[in-house]
């Protein structure tokens, strides 16, 4: 569904000029949660806003569902990882989730029941008459979630999304995305800097390298599902996977062994 | 949370100012530091102050200075705010633009009283007209300011969903820029009194608060009431600004929430 082939980006131009993306290939298809995991600046954010159509890469091609991705794509969501700056403070929760369906053509009706059934599936039933900032961080970025599902995107783009939250929440936060990823069957590309997160939610897990970037790993996570904080963490692939993606991360060589 | 809200011991604060500089005029008067007959006393200036109230003739000059500040901050709001889109979204016309403003914007706006009553036969028109030029700025820089502190990252969400341009200006810049605009307007107001006020001063005219005092002036008791009205002035924009600054808070209670103000 996503097709992504030798995606090139460079700010700037002259001395001054920063290589972000050096030739990025990587194809996700229906239904697959894929996790992008990299260093620190090495290019995760600039991938995604190019694939959202927020910034026009200097080259290669990217592909959405057939269509090539020149300006934001329609049936596309992001997640950012701020989101006291991407909900809209001056409008309730329950119309911060709406306002994204005035782009389908529903009503005022069908809009506020769409928003509702979103809230209600990330467990904040009863709160879109609320303020953003009335929320804790956590709920807030539920109130996000809700947002891009009412949406109902076939691609959901996320951006460290449990990049702000406290190490409790981001589990809770982490669950509730597998599980509206099963309930929807759709599409995810998660962006973190966080290697553990990478394997747990990941069906696959996709390595980036310091800028210029470059896919340097793309590891198939075969873990049993459902997926739990505890088990899954403890369960010996989780451990030699964790390890995996860490050696890659770090510029290491893979171990042979693990080569998949 | 103690049992009085700020606002009231605020308020019962000021009041006893007011009160406490009364009784020091009204006593300086009485005991001869200051000699009635050159300034007159506290308790007459205020007895005359509310006898104005009643006074048909300076109810009539009040009306005509409000109607002139209402329509003249209309009209400045009106213009200011699409020019402060247009210059904020607009770079290239911001920059070419901004050498005219740069010049204009620290000419004091009571000198142009003198040019406007050459250009406009009608002193009402005139006084509009001074009111419009002295209350845009305010408006306008606070537009182009509250603009520039649009979040970006609220644009690129509104963007993602496949918003346009329009779209984006219209449900996340404005939205965000209001609370910028309304502390522009609440600052025009209170500058839009006194260019009113001034132009009634310097230019005459039929009625107004400015004409009011003018004429007073060949009156007996010319200082008492030159006085009394002076006070009204002063009421007039002190209940302008506390109305603006109640409105602010109702409107954009979710802008002070997020950047902490309390006052």
């Amino acid at each position: 569904m996503l097709e992504i082939s030798n995606l090139d980006h460079t700010y700037g131009s002259g001395p001054g000029a920063h290589h972000a993306l050096g030739g990025i290939d990587l194809r996700v298809t229906q239904g697959e949660l894929v996790c992008i995991v990299g260093p620190s600046g090495c290019g995760k954010s600039t991938l995604l806003r190019s694939i959202a159509g927020l910034l026009k890469p200097t080259g290669g091609t990217i592909t959405l569902n057939g269509t090539p991705v020149d300006r934001t794509p329609d049936d596309l969501a992001v997640v950012f990882q701020d989101y006291s700056r991407s909900l809209f403070p001056w409008m309730s929760v329950g119309d911060n989730v709406a306002l994204p369906l005035r782009r389908k053509g529903m009503d005022r009706g069908q809009r506020r029941a769409a928003a509702e059934e979103a809230l209600e599936q990330v467990g904040l039933a009863g709160a879109s008459g609320k303020y953003p900032w009335q929320l804790s961080g956590g709920m807030q970025q539920r109130v996000s979630i809700a947002r891009a599902l009412a949406y109902r995107p076939s691609l959901l783009l996320m951006d460290e999304p449990f990049g702000s939250v406290d190490a409790q929440t981001r589990e809770d936060l982490e669950d509730l995305t597998l599980r509206v990823r099963n309930h929807h069957n759709m599409t995810i590309l998660l962006i973190t800097h966080d290697i553990d997160e990478s394997v747990y939610v990941g069906d696959r897990v996709v390595v980036l390298a310091k800028a210029p970037a470059t896919v340097v790993g793309d590891l198939r996570v075969d873990l049993p599902g459902p997926r739990d904080q505890i088990t899954t963490r403890e369960n010996p692939a989780f451990v030699h996977l964790r390890a995996e993606v860490g050696r890659l991360v770090r510029g290491m060589r893979s171990h042979p062994a693990a080569a998949s | 949370m103690t049992g009085r809200s700020p606002l009231s011991s605020r308020l019962l604060c000021g009041a006893a100012g007011v009160a406490g500089l009364f009784c020091v005029m009204e006593l300086a008067g009485r005991s001869g530091l200051i000699d009635p007959i050159v300034f007159p006393l506290a308790s007459t200036v205020v007895s005359r102050a509310a006898a104005l109230a009643a006074d048909g003739e300076f109810l009539a000059d009040v009306a005509s200075t409000l109607g002139a500040w209402a329509a003249g901050l209309l009209i400045a709001v009106l213009v200011a705010v699409p020019t402060g889109f247009l210059l904020g979204t607009l770079p290239r016309v911001e920059a070419a633009l901004r050498p005219v403003l740069e010049f204009l914007r620290p000419i004091p706006s009571v000198a142009l009283i003198p040019l406007a009553l050459l250009l406009f036969s009608d002193r009402f028109d005139m006084k509009v007209a001074v009111i419009v030029y002295a209350a845009w700025w305010p408006v306008l820089i606070n537009t182009m300011y509250g603009l520039k502190d649009v979040d970006p990252l609220a644009k690129e969400t509104l963007r993602s969903f496949g918003f346009g341009r329009m779209a984006v200006l219209w449900r996340v810049s404005l939205p965000s820029t209001a609370p910028f605009i309304a502390t522009g307007v609440r600052l025009a107001a209170a500058i839009a009194l006194i260019l009113a006020i001034s132009a009634e001063l310097l230019a005459g005219g039929a009625s107004g608060i400015g004409t009011f005092i003018i004429e007073a002036g060949g009156s007996p008791d010319a200082l008492e009431y030159i006085i009394a009205a002076t006070i009204w002035a002063g009421i007039i924009g002190v209940v302008s600004n506390s109305l603006f600054t109640l409105a602010e808070r109702r409107l954009f209670h979710w802008h002070l929430a997020r950047t902490g103000g309390t006052r």
